[in-house]
């Protein structure tokens, strides 16, 4: 038996059948890496989720469905879930039992969710501004780290918030907001959202406007006026402002109590245990109070049961892939050595021995597989460091 | 440097067998054998060279008994000793023509062994005028050029038995005399022993010695 002679053919042969060589070993590659990457990337994703909601006591919103609640208030995916008045999740901070911050996360601008909230949001969460500062007043905002880099906004600039519906006259119109600040990166979700004074997102919602004192517009303008001086009412052809600036910030005004004017969902920090069990205690009737007291881990906990059991399934059935292709590169070999008869009965009359002939055809077995195998770990690799980025840009 | 006698040969669940008498060949004697088709000549041939065993008789080749030899001894035997040219050549089709010439000293594992091997394939290829496509692949060779690709092969070694099963078999006309001439040259240039076997008394001229099978063999009824 001739250990490099079988190497020296088996390589020769398999440098010949490159395109049949390189079909077995990325189909063989994609059978062992599947498995592994549903592994990594369900991994990486149960961290993921599981240290923002770890980082995030208590939720509250609309009662429906939880996980949906959380999407919105944690990863602020889910815009349409149904919302609630700010006073009725502020309740949850009477008593002085725990901190309520608020979320409204339903618009978005160039494709990034615009996060209306409070500036407690930016303590919880521990953010950093890396230029400029909090946002102070109606129209500001402070852009996430992923924002500023992809669309190279600084302190000063402005971003517009997308219309709702273009051909809607009645609908959301865009309000051009400026940025007083770029926060450090956080490889959160927090990096590709835009923060914004909650009453900034009633503004874009319509709930607040301003346009020009309606005592000083043309005649022409106005249709009439509530009784004792009240509120005048004015036709269309009044312009609103588009953007809150220091010249026309006094004429901006809610039309409406405040406290009725919805958010989707309301960080709650309680003060200590026993004010979370008294406020978990306090929101046990969901059905009756309209709102849900969730904890986000709990959440997580139960959408990673579900998710490890569809995993269990994946990966067995992956598995099932993998044998399958296994046999499939086996019979492959096989019907190919019977081609070769012809040439190992060559090998033989010349003088090449039955084991070195059965060692060129282990030989080119093994390579295809040792090489699928190694490819496998190295694009396992690969893929366990890009995980992160892979899951963000998955999760949203 | 070749001798036989008393070869009984039968292929296993045929009714074909080999009777041969007596059989002997000179060094650096250029032989060929003619005969009928299917009176045995590559039976002979393989006989000679290993790849059968006879059930009973000797063959001696360079002094060594054949038959007395274990399987691998043979194999490394038929590497060292005999050349062999098939009639459909046996080129390996993804081994380039100078990988094709130097394969005997892949299979042995004797390459980095041999110092003048590469150098003599080389000359081979040279000598018959196909240096220009050592490089090329048999699928884009001719006839000719791989039949003296096969001779090449079964040059290098420097063997001392050259066997040539029908080596003009696959070829016109033109190329038979040509390819034979090239044969008898080589291996006297080599001071090899040329057997040939041939069905074609075009080819005959030049060898030392034509042979009938037919007259070889034993032709009394076959007791078993």
């Amino acid at each position: 038996m001739n250990l490099a002679g079988s190497f020296y053919l088996g390589l020769a042969y398999l440098r010949r059948q490159r395109a049949k060589t390189l079909l077995l070993t990325g189909a063989l590659t994609v059978a062992l890496l599947l498995p592994v990457a549903i592994t990594v990337l369900v991994g990486e994703a149960e961290t993921h989720l599981r240290s923002r909601a770890a980082g995030t006591p208590l939720l509250l919103g609309a009662r429906g469905s939880a996980l949906e609640l959380v999407f919105n208030g944690l990863y602020f995916t889910k815009p349409e879930i149904a919302t609630r008045p700010r006073q009725e999740t502020d309740a949850a901070g009477r008593d002085g039992l725990a901190t309520v911050i608020p979320v409204y996360a339903r618009f978005s601008a160039q494709g990034h969710r615009i996060v209306g909230t409070t500036l407690d949001y930016f303590r919880l969460r521990g953010l950093d501004l890396r230029e400029g500062r909090p946002f102070a007043r109606l129209g500001d905002c402070v852009v996430g780290h992923a924002v500023a880099e992809a669309a190279g906004i600084r302190p000063g600039d402005a971003v517009v918030s997308s219309p709702e519906a273009v051909f809607d006259l009645a609908g959301v119109y865009p309000l051009k907001m400026r940025v007083t600040g770029v926060l450090s990166p956080t490889g959160t979700p927090d990096d590709r959202a835009i923060f914004a004074d909650v009453k900034t997102t009633w503004i874009i919602e319509g709930l607040a406007h301003g346009h020009d004192d309606a005592r000083q517009v043309d005649e022409s303008q106005v249709l009439g006026q509530e009784p004792d001086g009240g509120n005048v009412k004015l036709n269309a052809s009044v312009v609103e402002y588009n953007e809150v600036t220091e010249s026309n910030l006094a004429n901006f005004h809610f039309h409406g109590d405040p406290g009725a004017f919805p958010i989707t969902a309301a960080i709650v920090v309680p003060r200590d245990e026993k004010s979370r069990t008294i406020l978990l205690g306090r929101y046990q009737d969901a059905d009756r109070l309209g709102v849900q007291l969730v904890e986000p881990g709990a959440v997580m906990d139960d959408l990673f049961d579900t998710v490890f059991q569809v995993q269990r399934l994946v990966v067995a059935a992956l598995v099932l892939v993998g044998v399958a292709a296994l046999a499939m590169a086996l019979l492959v070999f096989l019907l190919s050595n019977r081609l070769r008869a012809r040439e190992f009965s060559s090998l033989r009359q010349i003088g090449a021995d039955p084991g070195t002939i059965r060692l060129l055809v282990a030989f080119e077995g093994v390579f295809v597989l040792s090489a699928s195998a190694v490819a496998a770990a190295l694009l396992a690799v690969v893929l366990k460091g890009a995980a992160p980025v892979l899951v963000r840009l998955l999760t949203g | 440097m070749v001798s036989c006698a008393q070869v009984r040969y039968r292929y296993p669940g045929e009714s074909f067998s080999l009777r041969l008498e007596r059989f002997e060949t000179a060094a650096g004697e250029t032989v060929a054998i003619v005969g009928p088709s299917g009176c045995g000549k590559t039976t002979l041939l393989r006989l000679i060279s290993g790849i059968l065993t006879p059930q009973s008789g000797e063959i001696t080749v360079s002094g060594r008994s054949i038959g007395r030899l274990s399987f691998a001894e043979r194999q490394r035997f038929r590497i060292a000793t005999i050349g062999l040219v098939f009639q459909e050549f046996e080129l390996l089709d993804y081994l380039t023509v100078r990988q094709n010439v130097l394969l005997p000293y892949r299979i042995s594992g004797t390459l980095a062994a041999d110092d003048g091997a590469e150098a003599r394939a080389a000359a081979l290829l040279e000598q018959t005028g196909i240096a220009a496509l050592a490089d090329r692949l048999p699928g884009e060779l001719s006839q000719g050029e791989r039949q003296r690709t096969a001779l090449c092969r079964a040059l290098v070694t420097r063997p001392a038995l050259i066997l040539a099963d029908e080596p003009t078999g696959s070829l016109d006309p033109e190329n038979q005399a040509r390819s034979v001439a090239l044969l008898r040259e080589q291996a006297g240039a080599a001071g090899a022993a040329l057997i040939m076997v041939t069905h074609d008394p075009e080819v005959l001229d030049g060898f030392d010695r034509v042979v009938r099978l037919p007259d070889l063999l034993d032709r009394t009824p076959d007791a078993a």
